[in-house]
């Protein structure tokens, strides 16, 4: 059905007589642009072209943009050129070639390499303010919307804040758990094999204790919960924003911070000390069965032992930064999610800045805490 | 183009289509001839899109037959057929452009990923096509969420047409338009398809569309054509849902010229 392109010369006198024939669509492309780039030399010396098109069988768009461009660039070299024998049918093809690409755009111009490394950083620099700028604002309509709440609090939408603690509390449970409990298991595994070279085993309990009940517990968690609910949080309020759901919210005279944003983050709130406290039992779970089965330390020393290395303190301390994670993790990830624009890859481009940003500040915080309960003697 | 033997671009034969207990198209046959303009109308959730769908091979179907260009074609349940992308555009309703990518590269993807040729070569063909469908080339450099309603449209029109299809399916291209861009559309579409030869299958609610650029109307109610032929035949159609279509109190208005 579709025969060989070919492209065949002749020349009289000053007549380059062109003669294309086959099938000259886009499915013989390669053959068809090595064709004509071979002419194309060939244009420059004779004084008239002539592309006769009799014995063309198949013609499109890009065929006939080639012929075009052919008899375009010996016209442009001041040589006479005409396109004959054009099939009735292929007649308005051509026209319509004839008409497109007269015009170029302006290439957009290519800036100083060094001048765009320049104006990158600057823009980083401002998009780092706007940034800090963004994460007060929300907090600001946070801390707004829940006056709102108190003042009238059937304004709450409790509905959606108990389907949001389900989601981000309840059916992380599993997941939590298992992490934290194997967490749990290698530190006490670890330390019971380096501890042992001193003879300082029984420490391992200690170390344990205070390590999962400060630190360890509730960092896994928010690192956890930062992935699993503040992704999902910026690519459910990102795409509600792509598709105008935000703004048909704002237009009913509601505030979506109040109607979106106030029961994910309470969800968050609420369900990251909880997972936490989970968490850490299960990790400390982990560390018992290691110190039975490897450490060979029976369950009732092992507590015995962690009643003595663990205090109330060490508990609050972990528990206490909880919540302050949560607001974080879910301010970072709903303004981001409000900061998606139309395209699917600006969704995903959001979504894991909000992720790699909430880990990034749950670190952060941990570390101001840590330094604000060594100064408070906790 | 020319020489795929046949008249029929696309044949459809008792297809049947349908989704778990609930049979959309039942039974139903439909030629669209070689070069042709064939709009489709039917009530809305009518099985329309379903329709077109199947014929591309994105909804499979549960019996009959369906030739495009000579070849048998559409995805059935247990396996998906090689479909024949190189043969037919597709106009998606909401454009469908890639969100990523520029104008100027979603026009040049169906090139890129089938074809081998040069970059210059690339861009000249997708400036050449979007002026073909009346934009500038500096639109090229835009992204779709810069675009408006009826450009989307044109650029997707650009795109269904890269790689010179010898079919192109339009699912309701004027819908969303302001008349006067709508009528443009229209009028792209019958220019387009006088230069490019093209056979155009479009699913439409639009009357005046419907009248001034379809050479055929194939009427689908309760799973089956009910009433295929020129504008004029269909305006005497005696089939109960056709004349409401067609005599309803908004299609009034466009009698004196139908007629």
């Amino acid at each position: 059905m579709s025969s060989t392109p070919m492209l065949t010369t002749t020349l009289e006198n000053d007549l380059l007589e062109l003669n294309p024939a086959g099938s000259w669509t886009a499915a013989n492309v390669t053959t068809l642009e090595r064709l004509t780039d071979a002419v194309a030399r060939e244009l420059d010396p004779s004084r008239t072209v002539r592309v006769n098109m009799r014995r063309v069988e198949e013609l499109d768009t890009l065929g006939a943009w080639l012929l075009e461009k052919l008899s375009r660039r010996a016209a442009s070299a001041g040589h006479a050129a005409e396109i004959t024998g054009v099939a009735g049918n292929y007649s308005g093809l051509m026209q319509e070639v004839h008409q497109v690409n007269r015009h170029n755009p302006d290439p957009i111009p290519t800036p100083n390499p060094a001048l765009a490394r320049l104006g990158d950083l600057g823009r980083a620099t401002v998009g780092a303010r706007e940034d800090i700028a963004g994460f007060l604002e929300m907090l600001g309509s946070l801390f707004r919307a829940l006056v709102g709440v108190l003042r009238k609090p059937r304004s709450l939408r409790l509905t959606s804040l108990v389907y949001q603690l389900y989601r981000v509390g309840w059916q992380a449970i599993p997941i939590m758990v298992l992490i934290t409990f194997l967490i749990g298991a290698i530190i006490a595994q670890q330390g019971f094999f380096h501890f042992r070279k001193f003879g300082a085993e029984s420490y391992t309990v200690d170390m344990v204790g205070i390590l999962v009940l400060r630190e360890l517990g509730v960092l896994i968690v928010a690192i956890m919960v930062a992935g699993r609910s503040g992704s999902a949080y910026t690519a459910e309020l990102g795409s509600m924003k792509m598709r105008e759901e935000i703004d048909a919210l704002s237009t009913m005279g509601l505030n979506p911070a109040e109607v979106l944003i106030v029961p994910r983050i309470a969800a968050l709130v609420i369900a990251l000390p909880i997972l936490t406290f989970i968490g850490s039992m299960a990790a400390l779970y982990g560390g018992g069965l290691v110190a039975q089965f490897y450490g060979g330390m029976s369950p009732a020393i092992y507590v015995a032992r962690l009643h003595e290395a663990i205090s109330v303190t060490h508990f609050e301390v972990g528990i206490l930064k909880a919540p302050f994670m949560a607001l974080v993790i879910g301010i970072v990830s709903c303004s981001e999610g409000l900061r998606v624009q139309g395209s699917a890859e600006s969704l995903g481009r959001q979504t894991t800045t909000s992720v790699v940003k909430s880990i990034f500040l749950v670190i952060v915080l941990d570390g101001l805490f840590a330094v604000f309960f060594a100064s408070i003697g906790m | 183009m020319q020489q795929t033997p046949g008249p029929f671009a696309i044949r459809v034969r008792d297809l049947v289509v349908g989704f778990g207990r609930h049979v959309v198209i039942d039974h139903l046959s439909l030629d669209v001839r070689r070069g042709e303009i064939l709009g489709l109308v039917g009530a809305s959730g009518g099985g329309k899109s379903v329709l077109m769908r199947t014929i591309i091979g994105l909804i499979p179907k549960w019996g009959g037959e369906i030739e495009v260009v000579g070849k048998p074609t559409g995805a059935t349940l247990d396996r998906t057929t090689e479909n024949a992308a190189d043969q037919w555009g597709i106009l998606f309703q909401q454009g469908a452009l890639f969100s990523s990518l520029t104008v100027r590269q979603n026009i040049q993807f169906p090139l890129r990923e089938n074809l081998v040729m040069s970059q210059r070569l690339m861009d000249e063909i997708a400036t050449a096509k979007l002026e073909m469908v009346g934009l500038a080339p500096e639109d090229g450099d835009k992204f779709p969420a810069e675009l408006s309603g009826g450009m989307t449209k044109r650029v997707a029109l650009a795109r269904a047409l890269a790689l010179d299809p010898a079919i192109v399916f339009l699912d309701e291209p004027t819908s969303g338009l302001d008349p006067i861009a709508a009528g443009d559309f229209d009028a792209l579409i019958k220019t387009l398809q006088l230069t490019l030869g093209l056979t155009v299958f479009m699913v439409t609610h639009d009357l005046a569309s419907l009248n001034t650029v379809c050479d055929r109307v194939a009427a689908l109610a309760g799973g089956k054509i009910v009433a295929v032929g020129p504008m004029r035949e269909l305006l005497q159609s005696e089939h109960p849902w056709v004349r409401a279509y067609f005599h309803g109190k908004r299609s009034q208005m466009l009698q004196p010229q139908a007629s």
